[in-house]
């Protein structure tokens, strides 16, 4: 098993999605603490399906670099989306969903109807472990080094900002801007996961690691925290399963991470029952 | 003596094309109790958030007097659904009260933390402070907000139906800790409240929305207006 994973990291292509895969993780967790809390995670659910659609468009028009079609596609449905969200908060559920399953059957017909593209469609939707490129690998370590330090230096205000948002603008915090960069930043990290992730499946590394740490962390600091952490060793045992096993890599990283969190309900469970006694 | 904080001069707000408040005028001078009331979307939340400039009202003004800056005032707004169940400590959420005399500094200093416990001292929360703050009760959850609200401001106190949801005993020693902080402190009181009677009992000015007319003055006037006998009569 050692010398699996360590000849494991003999592959160039196993190094980088370690390296893309654990950044986009650690943003992906981070960001999505704010999402979750502030009942925003339908937007990264909407913004993996855009992304999809984008990709798979500018892929059939034969763009040479597809990703630099789908940045800022996403990124202005970030803010399509938040707009929605801060709305109307029932009417929106419904208009995201509208959103996201319109892109996605756009960006499934036109990849169908343009010849050859069926082995992409899969790596898109379902994701693939060789996806990460040297560029992709670069792209994430400046945006985790963004994300970051945008949460050291604007702790308190992420905080205040994601507790309550009019307090937050009575007292003066300028809480759209702060909404404005968090579905930015969700967006870039999105389409940088989706590749190897798939966009199925990439808003599950927003969600899950969020309520994981939500159920047994009791202060904000500390689930920031647990959240980055769960979500970066559930990522590792996935790719390890994945490489191990041959078992589709975001699938896998999907299921360690739902163990876990089924994991955390049984210990949360028995700890009542053993406080009850 | 008591300076004019706020004086709003005939405002109007409107939601589109939904006139929500029409040719309002009012005025709260330091150390005043004012009361809101009125029923179901007669627009005490929208009025309160266009005092707070979180909304501008589409006609009229609302002037506020130099002396206010925007760290003398604090909020405790509705509590949304998505609050009761976040996971903070009851220390964090007192002290992001403080953020708005921090400007772009990120991180708090000494002071702010002092002030911080201060204020959970004096609303009788100290053993609460490294609880979360999803596992206390309603009434200790609006008491954090409370602390939260005089870490961000201690010359007025503006309150979006403090008492919603608190038993009668809460809401009692809610209404006390209110008037102490009104009369001990000389803190101003902007208070919007369901609570006639009770309204009636601890504030001094009473500002009864209603679209078609509405009321401001004082509390005895109040109680003898037509509005004020409507209400007091039908509690007898
Ligand atoms: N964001 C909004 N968009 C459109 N209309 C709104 C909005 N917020 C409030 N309204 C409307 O404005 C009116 C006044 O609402 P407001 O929340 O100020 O009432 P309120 O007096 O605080 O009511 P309550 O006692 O229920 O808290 C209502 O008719 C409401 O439908
Ligand atoms: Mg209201």
């Amino acid at each position: 098993m050692i010398e699996q994973i360590t000849e494991m990291f003999q592959h160039s292509f196993m190094i980088r999605a370690m390296i893309g895969g654990t950044l986009v993780s650690l943003c992906a967790a981070l960001l999505g603490v704010s999402l979750v809390l502030k009942r925003y995670s339908m937007i990264g659910d909407g913004l993996s399906h855009v992304g999809f659609g984008a990709l798979a468009v500018s892929t059939a028009m034969g763009a040479s670099a597809p990703l630099e079609v789908a940045v800022p596609v996403v990124v202005i449905a970030a803010f399509l989306l938040l707009r929605i969200s801060e709305n109307s908060k029932i009417k929106g559920d419904a208009a995201i969903a509208l959103i996201s399953t319109s892109a996605l059957a756009i960006g499934i017909t036109v990849a169908q109807m343009s010849s050859g593209l069926n082995t992409d469609i899969n790596s898109y939707l379902f994701g693939s472990i060789i996806a990460m490129s040297q560029r992709d690998v670069i792209f994430c370590s400046v945006l985790s080094v963004v994300i970051l330090v945008l949460f050291v230096f604007f702790y308190n205000k992420i905080f205040a900002v994601t507790f309550d948002e009019n307090f937050a603008k009575a007292t003066g915090t300028k809480a759209g801007i702060f909404n404005m960069v968090i579905a930015i930043l969700s967006a870039l990290t999105v389409v940088v996961g989706m590749k190897m992730m798939g966009s199925m499946l990439i808003s599950s590394l927003i969600i899950f690691p969020a309520i994981i740490s939500m159920r047994i962390c009791k202060r904000f600091k500390t689930v920031m925290i647990t959240s980055a952490v769960v979500s970066i060793i559930c990522f590792f045992v996935g790719l390890v399963i994945s490489y191990l096993y041959g078992s589709p890599t975001g699938a896998s990283i999907v299921i360690v991470n739902l163990c876990t969190l089924i994991l955390f309900i049984i210990i949360e469970r028995i700890k009542k029952v053993i406080i009850r006694k | 003596m008591s300076t004019e904080l706020i004086k709003c001069e005939n405002v109007s707000f409107s939601y589109d094309s939904l006139s929500v408040i029409r040719d309002l005028s009012f005025s709260v001078s330091s150390g005043d109790y004012l009361c809101i009331v009125g029923e179901n979307g007669s627009g005490k939340s929208t009025l309160t958030k266009g005092i707070l400039g979180l909304k501008s009202p589409t006609k009229g003004k609302i002037v506020k007097s130099p002396e206010l800056r925007s760290d003398d005032v604090g909020y405790l707004p509705q509590q949304t659904p998505a609050q009761k169940d976040f996971p903070a400590s009851v220390f964090e959420v007192v002290i992001s009260g403080r953020l708005n005399s921090r400007g772009l500094r990120p991180f708090y200093s000494k002071k702010d933390k002092m002030m911080a416990h201060d204020n959970i001292r004096r609303l009788g929360i100290e053993n609460l402070m490294y609880r979360s703050y999803r596992d206390l009760s309603g009434g200790q959850q609006q008491r954090v907000l409370l602390a939260r609200a005089l870490c961000a401001g201690k010359k007025l106190l503006i309150l979006d139906e403090p008492v919603t949801g608190l038993d009668p005993i809460v809401t009692e020693e809610m209404y006390r800790l209110i008037l102490e902080l009104n009369r001990k402190e000389g803190i101003s009181i902007i208070m919007v409240s369901h609570d006639i009677t009770s309204a009636a009992k601890y504030a001094d000015h009473i500002l009864h929305l209603n679209f078609e007319k509405s009321f401001f003055g004082t509390t005895e006037d109040y109680i003898k207006s037509p509005m004020g006998r409507y209400f007091f009569s039908e509690e007898k």
